[in-house]
């Protein structure tokens, strides 16, 4: 059928998803005083990373709170994300093995 | 252009030139032109027949969009309404649809008709995306003049990395043709982009795979058991080991659409099997946006992740098929989706009763993943015929051979705990008092296909099983 028209417009199989600019959040000036959320995504051994930097981060007078992803094969579900979103103002999710 | 251009009242005839019985009847045409308000819609050739009043229909619009499937086509029409309808040239429908008698007394009773230009199935493809192709409402890509078509797919990003059929209206219009389902409808919300995908993005994909259109049914039932929560797409997609969708096809639609279930099964050379495969992953990579190196984190992935589709050779087998084991009906054609790496060989070529051939399967199952790692992993375990026939000689049922392995793949906890044989890798050492199973309940899969010669099994094993990873998934295929 296109031995005569050779085809020259496809059909997009993507997405199509916008690539709207999104601005970063503002970086942190400093720790001292901000919560910071500490995401376990349930991987062996990420409770030990974790207690590492949660140390590390209470010497420089941040406050920390630890959260719990149920697997870490699936996307954290939609509630912990609200969650962490509105209580802390940065987070650190561990990967670990 | 999907508006149905109205016809004019009075009669009206459909014919073409290169149709010998629209030439026989033209004398007829011309005196019903003379005597009846007579339109002719000429397919081939607008000077065509004399005599008459001719509408230029090359275009095949008015052919199209009222469904005249042969020439000549006779019709009696008022107010755009058909009232009467004759098909070919036969004098006694002639003289009942115009009223008029003595028509054609010369020519034989009657002759019959020729498909009509707007079924020509050389034209099918062409016609779709002139009358149909407004119903797609993917984001059309022109590529510049200099372009190379294949190129221009690489270079986007759409490509598994061979090379695929271009994506054109045409042939997603002549794909789409392959189900009775609307493009626009959602068929699932694909991974990891959390998107959703259309029937029309399904046909893309498999367009671009390979896939003809009897196959979409196969690739549409395939991508809704891999976005379910069950078979967890994103986390086959995203884990660091070896696996990807393995989908297994059971009934009628293997035969009906020419898919492979024995020689060489899990090989190359049968398009049905690869081209489905590969649309599945296609829609994963386009549609869902997972591609290696970003969300895909395997360590090696496995050739399968290319495509990785087969059928159970049901006919041969002496058990019920695997779809049965998951409640589909007798009968009914479904997919089975399976989390997996590729498939290894066992091989025995001595065993002639069960027991022994139970205990080396089992052996060599002890092995899958990690000699020393139980539960965690599910089996798909592929039963070639040979295999097969030792245990339907002995008329051991697919359960009998689940049972019996599940009782010979009863591990003491102490070969299995950390240190055990010299390896760190294994369980934790309060376990060593412990008997441990291979597989959880159910973790153990039998399908039986492959070539009819070669003493064989085939083990493919599985990824993290159940609600933290992923359990296999049926689905039925609708047409």
């Amino acid at each position: 059928m296109n031995r005569t028209q050779p085809a020259r417009v496809l059909l997009d199989p993507t997405s199509e998803r916008q690539l709207a600019i999104r601005s970063r959040v503002q970086r942190l000036r400093t720790l001292a005083g901000k919560t910071v959320g500490l995401l376990d995504i349930s991987k062996p051994r990420g409770n030990v990373f974790l207690d590492q930097l949660e140390g590390r981060l209470r010497e420089r007078g941040a406050n920390t709170i630890r959260f719990v992803k149920p697997t870490f094969t699936k996307p954290a579900p939609v509630d912990l994300r609200h969650e962490i979103a509105t209580r802390c103002d940065a987070v650190i999710e561990a990967l670990a093995d | 252009m999907d508006s149905l251009p109205l016809l004019p009242s009075g009669l009206v005839a459909f014919v073409k030139r290169e149709c010998p019985t629209c030439t026989l009847v033209a004398p007829v045409l011309a005196r019903l032109a003379a005597e009846a308000a007579l339109t002719v819609f000429s397919q081939d050739d607008p000077s065509f027949p004399a005599g008459t009043r001719i509408v230029d229909d090359r275009s095949l619009d008015f052919s199209w969009h009222h469904g005249i499937e042969a020439v000549p086509t006779l019709l009696r029409v008022r107010d755009g309404e058909i009232l009467g309808r004759a098909v070919g040239w036969h004098r006694g429908e002639w003289e009942q649809v115009t009223g008029l008698s003595g028509l054609g007394i010369e020519l034989p009773e009657w002759r019959p008709a020729c498909g009509s230009l707007s079924v020509d199935p050389d034209r099918q493809a062409e016609l779709l995306v002139r009358f149909a192709g407004s119903k797609l409402h993917a984001r059309r890509v022109e590529l510049a003049a200099l372009e190379d078509e294949h190129e221009a797919m690489f270079e986007r990003g759409w490509s598994d990395g061979l090379p695929m059929v271009p994506p054109t209206e045409a042939r997603v219009m002549r794909m789409l043709q392959g189900t009775s389902r609307a493009p626009d409808e959602v068929v699932a919300v694909v991974a990891p982009d959390l998107v959703e995908c259309t029937v029309e993005k399904v046909a893309i994909n498999a367009v671009m795979a390979g896939c003809k259109p009897e196959y979409l049914p196969v690739v549409l039932a395939a991508v809704e058991a891999a976005c379910t929560e069950q078979f967890n797409v994103h986390g086959v997609l995203a884990t660091t080991m070896p696996v990807g969708p393995v989908i297994i096809v059971n009934g009628p639609i293997r035969r009906a659409i020419g898919m492979n279930s024995g020689m060489n099964v899990f090989g190359q050379g049968n398009r049905a099997n690869l081209a489905i495969g590969r649309a599945l992953q296609l829609v994963v990579r386009n549609v869902g946006g997972g591609r290696p190196g970003e969300v895909d984190r395997a360590t090696h992935g496995n050739p399968g992740k290319i495509a990785f589709c087969f059928a159970e050779d049901e006919e041969g087998s002496p058990w019920t098929p695997l779809s049965a084991d998951f409640g589909a009906a007798p009968g009914t054609s479904t997919v089975v989706l399976f989390t997996g790496e590729g498939p290894r060989c066992i091989v025995d070529q001595q065993s002639r009763d069960p027991e022994s051939l139970a205990r080396s399967l089992a052996a060599s199952l002890r092995t899958l993943h990690h000699a020393k790692l139980v539960i965690a992993f599910d089996c798909l375990l592929a039963i070639g015929p040979e295999h097969a026939r030792v245990f339907r000689e002995a008329g051991w049922t697919k359960d009998a051979v689940i049972a019996r392995l599940t009782e010979l793949l009863q591990i003491p906890g102490s070969e299995l705990v950390h240190g055990a044989g010299g390896i760190a890798e294994g369980i934790p050492e309060h376990l060593a008092g412990a008997t441990l199973p291979k597989f959880r309940p159910n973790g153990l899969r039998i399908v039986h296909c492959g070539g009819k010669a070669g003493l064989f099994s085939m083990m493919i094993g599985g990824w993290a099983s159940g609600a933290i990873g992923s359990e296999p998934v049926m689905k039925e295929i609708r047409p």
